[in-house]
């Protein structure tokens, strides 16, 4: 497997195989190994099929995909009221799904908002690309986001202008994360270094104090002082938006716990590191860029995107302060009297849009920590 | 700078942890183109003197001068120094994220600014120099530590100091492979490279070495050729420190 086990003084000999014969041959040694070990197979067995036949009911054989439309034109749930508890009303997401994806946006402008979508799932795409790891990339990304909010906003060409409080769904749980996490995490940095630095003191405290300030803050009480108190203090007449201030609220937030995993990596580091550079004549950031960060962050994939991960999830919380993001869009979906009790749908459908992006997170993240264990063997 | 000039200056230099006295007035000259070896028992100062030299550690009392300029806390007088002075360590310290190739040529491109060709070059010379430049695309972790020792020489060499400081270099590594080392550095030393080296290798001192330094406690305590030292030795605490590491070999 690996290029460094070099025992070559005898003939290379197979390692004795221990899961040579079939499946079944399997099963027996680690499914049927005993009494006990059969009846908790047969136990466990049994609850799983049992569980999936009520979930293949549920979502498929007794669902509900359609229903006829009432004569004011309005869908008629009564066969979904009819299988409640039974079967899934899908029919309702049918009806309702434009709502949590794109929130109060205006309907016929919708497929603007669907577009920025498509850019955002685009810009991922091309970021997560090695090959695309040069210089264009931070134009890529410019140009997207530009192209993004003049989408959302419009206002020129002929596309009406839509309001920052009329946006909403998916998009907005885009922007706050996409930029959330982009600008919280170069951030995230320089708050690190700065609360390792032994050189300037001051720089050091006021990295502590920000850390320790912010993390012992909850995040919604951050997204109010944003919401509520920064107005106050602002001059009248200035006034930026909701938005922007959720999503500063947000950055913020977002920094202060991924300092802390970095400053984590920069500590893990042998002390040989940074001397060896020093001894090379490095100045302070060709040694941080070249030697210490870099292996820094290897060292804290795992957690840095586990933290991303939970900031993506975080940006429903801006539900607090009204922002339409999905979640809460999906949520006032569900308050329709029409649809009135349909709400595992709803959820369910949520959930696995969350865990696609997550997911998509998480194993791409497993990507990247094992191309670059490749060159790390030691 | 005139030659005759001493490469290093240490003059009644003094250095505190806390309240351990770990550098206890350590005065010596270092020549151009001298090779020094510094022996000693462990927690005698030798470590923490060289370390000094090019302000890996920094020193409380009394003056470092190293190739014309005086340590202090000024970062341009420090950078020059270290420019100048290169080390390796016991540990070897490559950068494990880099090649070979890049270990050796990051330091003469981002801090010489020699265009990457150039220092691509230098570094294969180098490596032909320490016996693996088939190494050069292979990461740190791929080579073994007598490897990665050379390698880090040659990462020093690279910068093309004046002097080059010795931490132990043999001290981590299997015994067969000190040998391999210390061949490149007696190949280093013959080239007329101003060295300091920490070492008990005592043979290796015995071949190149122009005068061996036997600190303990922070002190220099005795001084004097390899002949001279191993053979009559003045001290008691080098006759102890002596008969010590030769029931070992």
């Amino acid at each position: 497997m690996s290029a460094t086990t070099a025992g070559t003084q005898t003939p290379a000999r197979a390692q004795p195989d221990a899961n040579l014969p079939g499946p079944i041959a399997w099963a027996k040694a680690n499914l049927f190994n005993g009494i006990f070990s059969s009846i908790v197979t047969l136990a466990i067995g049994a609850f799983v099929v049992w569980a999936l036949y009520g979930l293949v009911q549920w979502a498929f054989i007794n669902a509900i995909w359609w229903v006829p439309d009432t004569a004011a034109g309005k869908p008629d749930p009564t066969s979904c009221r009819l299988a409640h508890g039974v079967g899934a009303c899908w029919a309702a997401i049918h009806d309702k799904w434009r709502f949590m994806l794109f929130g109060a946006y205006p309907y016929n402008e919708q497929w603007r908002a669907g577009i920025c979508i498509a850019l955002f799932l685009g810009l991922f795409y091309v970021s997560a690309d090695r090959r695309f790891w040069n210089k264009n990339l931070a134009t890529i990304w410019i140009g997207t986001l530009v192209v993004i909010f003049g989408l959302m906003w419009g206002g020129f060409l002929g596309l009406p202008y839509v309001p920052q409080d009329q946006w909403g769904g998916l998009p907005i749980t885009l922007i706050l994360a996409t930029f959330g996490l982009a600008l919280a995490f170069p951030l995230s940095v320089l708050v690190a270094l700065g609360r390792r630095s032994t050189k300037l003191p001051a720089v050091k405290l006021i990295c502590v104090a920000y850390v320790e300030l912010i993390r012992g803050v909850p995040l919604i009480a951050l997204l109010f002082m944003a919401n509520v108190m920064l107005p106050l203090f602002l001059p009248d007449g200035v006034n930026f938006d909701k938005l922007l201030r959720a999503q500063v609220a947000f950055i913020i937030f977002a920094a202060a716990y991924l300092a802390e995993v970095v400053r984590g990596g920069l500590a893990a580091l042998p002390k040989g590191q940074a001397e060896a550079a020093d001894a090379l004549g490095l100045n302070y950031w060709q040694k941080t860029l070249s030697i210490t960060l870099p292996q820094a962050l290897r060292l804290v994939i795992p957690p840095l995107v586990n933290t991303f991960i939970g900031f993506f999830k975080d940006t429903s919380l801006v539900l607090t302060i009204g922002i339409l993001d999905m979640l809460t869009a999906s949520k006032t979906a569900m308050a329709d009297p029409v649809w009135q009790g349909v709400s595992t749908e709803i959820y369910v459908v949520l959930a696995i849009i969350y865990a696609l992006f997550c997911y998509t997170m998480s194993s791409y993240s497993r990507s990247v920590e094992r191309k670059l264990d490749v060159t790390k063997n030691r | 700078m005139a030659t005759e000039a001493p490469a290093i200056v240490l003059d009644k230099v003094n250095k505190w942890y806390g309240a351990m006295h770990v550098l206890r007035d350590v005065t010596m000259n270092v020549a151009q183109k001298e090779r020094v070896v510094v022996c000693g028992p462990s927690g005698s100062g030798k470590s923490t003197m060289i370390r000094c030299i090019n302000r890996l550690e920094t020193h409380q009392e009394g003056k470092i001068i190293v190739d014309g300029t005086e340590l202090t806390d000024d970062l341009r007088a420090l950078d020059t120094i270290r420019r100048e002075v290169g080390m390796v360590f016991q540990s070897f310290n490559l950068f494990p994220h880099l090649t070979i190739l890049e270990n050796c040529t990051l330091a003469p491109i981002s801090v010489r600014k020699m265009p990457k060709a150039e220092a691509e070059e230098l570094a294969m010379d180098f490596l032909r120099k320490v016996k693996i430049p088939e190494q050069a695309k292979k990461f740190p972790g791929q080579l073994s530590g007598g490897q990665q020792q050379r390698v880090a020489i040659a990462r020093a060499l690279c910068m093309k100091p004046k002097i080059m400081l010795f931490d132990e270099p043999t001290s981590a590594l299997d015994p067969e492979m000190i040998k391999e080392v210390l061949d490149t550095m007696v190949g280093l030393a013959e080239s007329g490279m101003t060295m300091v080296c920490v070492t008990h290798e005592m043979g290796f001192a015995r071949m190149v070495a122009d005068r061996v330094v036997f600190m303990d406690r922070g002190e220099i305590v005795e001084q004097g050729t390899p002949t001279a030292m191993f053979e009559t030795p003045q001290t008691d605490r080098l006759k102890l420190f002596l008969s010590q590491i030769l029931r070992g070999h």
